[in-house]
């Protein structure tokens, strides 16, 4: 059975089709890139895949069934964290909020639970961050911790939106570690986000790439060539692959790095130690 | 002379009236400060005072105008939604249009001005047992509603992208907590006045979040911050003769800015 199956779906926002007439499947225990230019669709694929935003044609299958809000079998990491730069409640607190956050009444935790979490942090390797609080913590620090609560509650599937994001090259890389590491020991299908290729080539099985409306889900041979990403852009692009890496140019210029730097306005962090390669 | 002090009928009602509304005030108050809303809390207050005013036009308790006015700004202003940017505008705008009506209807009833001062910088002095009753079961609501709401309320205060996705109803926790900072707004300013609510709502709150990074801790101590403020404010007017208010808002004041001196500064070189 495929994890997430999207059939002739077309996904719109305020009457805008982000996504039109898209058919795909994801298999269990796959790791996907998701990868394209701003705006084409990353973070509504995911919303759409939480049950957030229905489609406005076609069919979306989760484990088999329509997405569903508050899903369990779903960790998500989404982009826009608006952590407040004054936040000084503690690490273990706030990953804490999640869980069952959902429901009334007044928060406690059963015993299992605050085991759980102190399990999680450990394995994360954000376990002195429990105690310290937000406000206190460098960019990477916080994304530790919050991928710490996305593997909470031992999910199937990891929806990471752009977890890499003002991170360095020491901690992306670490990011990307750890979530291959656990998705290869659970078997957890992950959707991971980013905007440079490069980083994440090593770790992934198929990259699901968007662009004008469209995808294209294969290995990173079969879709970062010339034709399918010039047809996903929108313009003129070259791939060119030297030493390992893939470098996709338009116009001679690095697409990934104008996309990145970008998106630096949206970013509200106080993180240190952004690359500017 | 903390006994000869309690001797008073006036006294003992201002020390329960105070405490009643100091420990609502506090416990709101941390999450108004968590959620970066206390311009809202503050609009509430003065939106309050055009349904004070008010009421006391039609022959109303003040006190109801007080409370009617708040929660109806408090839900009319959560469900007009997240815009933060533009939201702030739209408080500004319509706070001063609610003061120019407070005194549009003052300028119809012009014997009220004692009230109004008492509105405006409260007069805990003046409590009367009654008031107190009505105080209580305003308190009482206004902590079961928190309750009730207390834990979706804290993951979408934190996290409201990732509780949007786990199925918090955002719009309903948001629009609810203003109708429940609206009941505290109108208890404290029972004490301190309209002008004064941030002084049990904002100070106490904000220097317990300072001191202590847990939930729990964080609330508790607000709340008992926020008490012995008003308790100390009351008994410092009592010797002083200054204005309560004035006391509780000197140490709400005293109290933030003496942990923000001690905390910041180490909280910076860490960042």
């Amino acid at each position: 059975m495929n994890v997430i199956e999207l059939d002739r779906v077309t996904l719109s926002i305020g009457g805008h089709s982000v996504l039109i007439d898209t058919s795909l499947a994801i298999k269990p225990g796959e790791f996907i890139g998701v990868l394209g230019p701003n705006g084409a669709g990353k973070t509504t694929l995911m919303r759409a895949i939480l049950g957030l935003l229905p489609p406005s044609a076609g069919s979306i299958q989760v484990f088999g069934r329509p997405p569903q809000r508050g899903d369990r079998d779903i960790g998500y990491l989404p982009q826009v964290r608006t952590v407040l730069p004054d936040l000084r409640v503690r690490g273990r607190d706030f990953i804490a909020s999640s869980v069952h956050g959902e429901r009334w009444g007044v928060p406690s935790l059963k015993r299992a639970e605050r085991v759980m979490i102190d399990d999680m942090l450990a394995a994360a390797g954000a376990g002195d961050l429990g105690r310290r609080p937000l406000s206190e913590m460098s960019g990477g620090e916080r994304q530790r911790l919050l991928l710490a609560q996305a593997l909470l509650g031992e999910p199937r599937l990891l929806l990471l939106d752009e977890p890499l994001i003002s991170l360095d090259y020491r901690y992306q890389e670490a990011v990307i570690d750890l979530v291959r590491r656990f998705a290869r020991e659970r078997n957890i299908t992950v959707l991971f986000s980013a905007h440079e290729l490069n980083a994440l080539i090593g770790a992934l099985d198929r990259v699901l790439y968007l662009g004008n409306g469209r995808a294209a889900l294969g290995t990173v041979e079969e879709v970062v060539t010339a034709p399918v990403l010039s047809q996903l852009y929108g313009a003129d692009i070259n791939v060119v692959r030297a030493d390992g890496q893939i470098f996709v140019l338009s116009r001679g210029r690095s697409v990934e790095h104008a996309e990145h730097t970008h998106d630096e306005s949206h970013d509200h962090g106080h993180d240190h130690g952004h690359r500017h390669a | 002379m903390a006994i000869a002090m309690l001797e008073y009928d006036f006294m003992r009602n201002a020390f329960v009236a105070a405490g009643v509304a100091a420990v609502v005030s506090g416990l709101v108050g941390y999450f108004l400060v968590l959620r970066g809303q206390t311009f809202a809390g503050h609009a509430l207050g003065h939106i309050g005072f055009t349904g004070a005013t008010g009421a006391v036009l039609l022959g109303i308790a003040p006190i109801w105008g007080l409370v009617g006015f708040t929660v109806a700004a408090g839900i009319g202003m959560g469900l007009l939604g997240e815009r933060i940017g533009g939201r702030d505008v739209a408080i500004g705008v319509v706070l001063a249009l609610a003061l120019g009506f407070g005194l549009l209807f003052l300028h119809y009833y012009t014997a009220f001005a004692t009230e109004v001062t008492a509105l405006l910088f409260g007069n805990v002095l003046a409590v009367e047992r009654s008031t107190i009753a009505t105080l209580t079961g305003l308190a009482v609501v206004t902590l079961a509603g928190l309750a009730a709401i207390m834990r979706p309320l804290i993951f979408a205060s934190l996290q409201p992208e990732l509780a949007e996705a786990k199925g918090v109803p955002l719009r309903f926790v948001s629009t609810a907590f203003l109708a429940i900072v609206a009941l505290a707004v109108s208890e404290s300013a029972q004490i301190v006045g309209i002008l004064l609510v941030f002084a049990l709502m904002v100070g106490p709150p904000a220097t317990a979040q300072r001191l202590v990074t847990g939930l729990w801790s964080g609330m508790a101590l607000s709340a008992a911050l926020a008490l012995a403020e008003a308790w100390a404010g009351i008994a410092i007017a009592y010797q002083t003769d200054w204005p309560v208010s004035f006391c509780i808002a000197l140490l709400s004041a005293l109290g933030y800015f003496l942990t923000r001196g001690s905390v910041l500064p180490r909280a910076r070189t860490k960042r």
